[in-house]
């Protein structure tokens, strides 16, 4: 017998019924040998995606175990044979193909793991979304499917706001009482010059749905309370938290712990700026790392304050950037890390952030704080005026 | 000589300076230096008992001082202490 014919002879090529049937019956490992592309399309449930180009260096990482029963498909098979072949070589010992790849398997009405629907539209607008693996159809599709809500539509709002929109976050919430002023528009690039005077979530939305028509705009023309926190955050799945006071950062916090809603923070005072993403109960929360405001001398929110309006987009688009990990799930977010801009220098600094084991918030006593005291600070909202 | 970083809402009481430089060994002789130098940043940096203030928020390098030895971590000459306040700046 030929030399090659000995290594490629423990590869069967197999029916898609025979393949489902075996993976129905025993442990399979199912390897797909395609593209990400097409894997994001549609793929076998529990299909491992090792493209081509990358079995070599992959398999022993993805596929581990040589002596298992291994099957590989591909779009209509020829791929899978190749790779199949190479498995064997490399040492797997009960290796097959599928015949006809996914093709035929759909053909003979098997189930696949599809793509969330998009549209023609859909496809080509996100397309550079799309490509990325770490996104993909799926991916997309949760973005589609995200609720975010924007505390504040200016400075840190608008850009966020912006990008949130054109990622296709499918709804976003605009939480602010205020009118577009023309000194607004140094830094607020979601407004313009003939919308000063309108209002910030109205002047907001019509940027939005001009950008991109999947995003819903619900807009709440009123600042957060204690009355209306709660129900307000309530039917979102992150919050960014832009607020220009203490009182509504220290009250946000307190409700989204409640509530265990993931709170992307960042504030800018002129050339610097902080952001970090507080999970309840998974890191930090905004009390642990400042248990209280600081008084009003140290606290440039109560007066107006210069500010570089490049800031608002670096530490707006970080918030953003925050949002879409937390969405899709990957990277690492800025949990239990408090990250610095300095734009005169161009630095960024990162500080460690640790949940405080007595925190009245997140900590174990979290629970019997009545909903009356979320928020609550005796002595400051009468100095501070906000 | 360890290197304080100054919060912008300190650098009215420090002539503008963002960086000074302060001998000491621990955390609390660096800022009590800072102080020295410039007394106006003393009222918002410790309370009445000697203590930092609750809003205030100091970290060596980049660790809260909160969760090492407060203000008798010690400090080396290459170190950083930055002041952090909080700030709430959106707009």
């Amino acid at each position: 017998m030929p030399a090659h014919a000995t290594k490629t002879a423990s590869v069967q090529e197999i029916t898609p019924q025979e393949a489902f049937g075996e993976i129905q019956d025993s442990d399979v490992v199912l390897i797909d040998s395609r593209e990400p592309h097409e894997y994001a399309e549609a793929h076998l449930e529990g299909g491992i995606l090792v493209p081509p180009a990358t079995i070599a260096d992959q398999i022993t990482e993805k596929a581990p175990d040589r002596s298992a029963r291994t099957i590989v498909y591909c779009r209509v098979g020829a791929r899978s044979m190749v790779a199949a072949q190479q498995l064997a070589e490399m040492g797997y010992e009960d290796v097959a193909s599928v015949g006809g790849g996914i093709i035929e398997w759909q053909e003979q009405g098997l189930p696949v793991v599809a793509a969330a629907a998009l549209t023609p539209e859909q496809r080509d607008r996100y397309s550079r979304h799309t490509l990325l693996p770490e996104v993909g159809v799926e991916g997309q599709a949760k973005l589609l499917d995200a609720k975010v809500l924007l505390l504040g539509a200016g400075g840190l709002g608008a850009p966020t706001a912006l990008y949130l929109a054109a990622a296709g976050i499918g709804r976003i919430g605009l939480v602010d009482d205020d009118v577009v002023d023309s000194s607004n528009l140094q830094r607020q690039v979601i407004h313009n010059t003939e919308r000063v005077g309108e209002s910030k979530t109205g002047s907001a939305r019509k940027t939005i749905e001009a950008l991109n028509p999947d995003v819903e705009v619900v807009e709440y023309n009123f600042r957060l309370d204690a009355g209306n926190i709660l129900e307000t955050i309530a039917e979102y799945d992150i919050i960014v938290d832009g607020a220009d006071n203490f009182p509504t950062r220290y009250l946000l916090n307190d409700a989204s712990v409640r509530l265990n809603k993931p709170v992307v923070s960042a504030s800018i005072l002129s050339f610097d700026g902080q952001i970090s993403t507080f999970v309840p109960f998974e890191g930090p929360c905004y009390r642990c790392l400042y248990p209280t405001p600081p008084p009003p001398e140290l606290a440039p929110s109560c007066s107006a304050n210069g500010v570089l309006g490049v800031m608002a987009g670096v530490m707006g688009l970080l918030q953003a950037n925050e949002v879409i990990k937390l969405v899709l799930g990957i990277g690492e977010p800025l949990v239990g890390r408090l990250l610095l801009y300095e734009a005169l220098g161009t630095r960024f600094t990162e500080l460690k952030v640790r949940r405080d084991p007595e925190c009245p918030i997140c900590g174990p006593d979290a629970a019997e704080l009545p909903e009356s005291e979320l928020g609550q600070f005796p002595d400051y909202q009468a100095f501070c005026g906000a | 000589m360890p290197t304080v970083k100054v919060p912008p809402v300190l650098r009215q009481h420090t002539s503008g300076a963002t960086e000074v430089e302060v001998d000491g060994t621990t955390v609390g002789e660096v800022l009590s230096g800072l102080v020295g130098e410039y007394p106006e940043t003393g009222e918002q940096l410790f309370a009445e008992d000697g203590g930092l203030n609750r809003f205030v928020n100091v970290y060596l390098n980049d660790e809260d001082v909160r969760v090492l030895d407060g203000l008798e971590t010690g400090v080396s000459g290459s170190d950083t202490v930055m002041i952090l306040p909080a700030m709430a700046g959106g707009r």
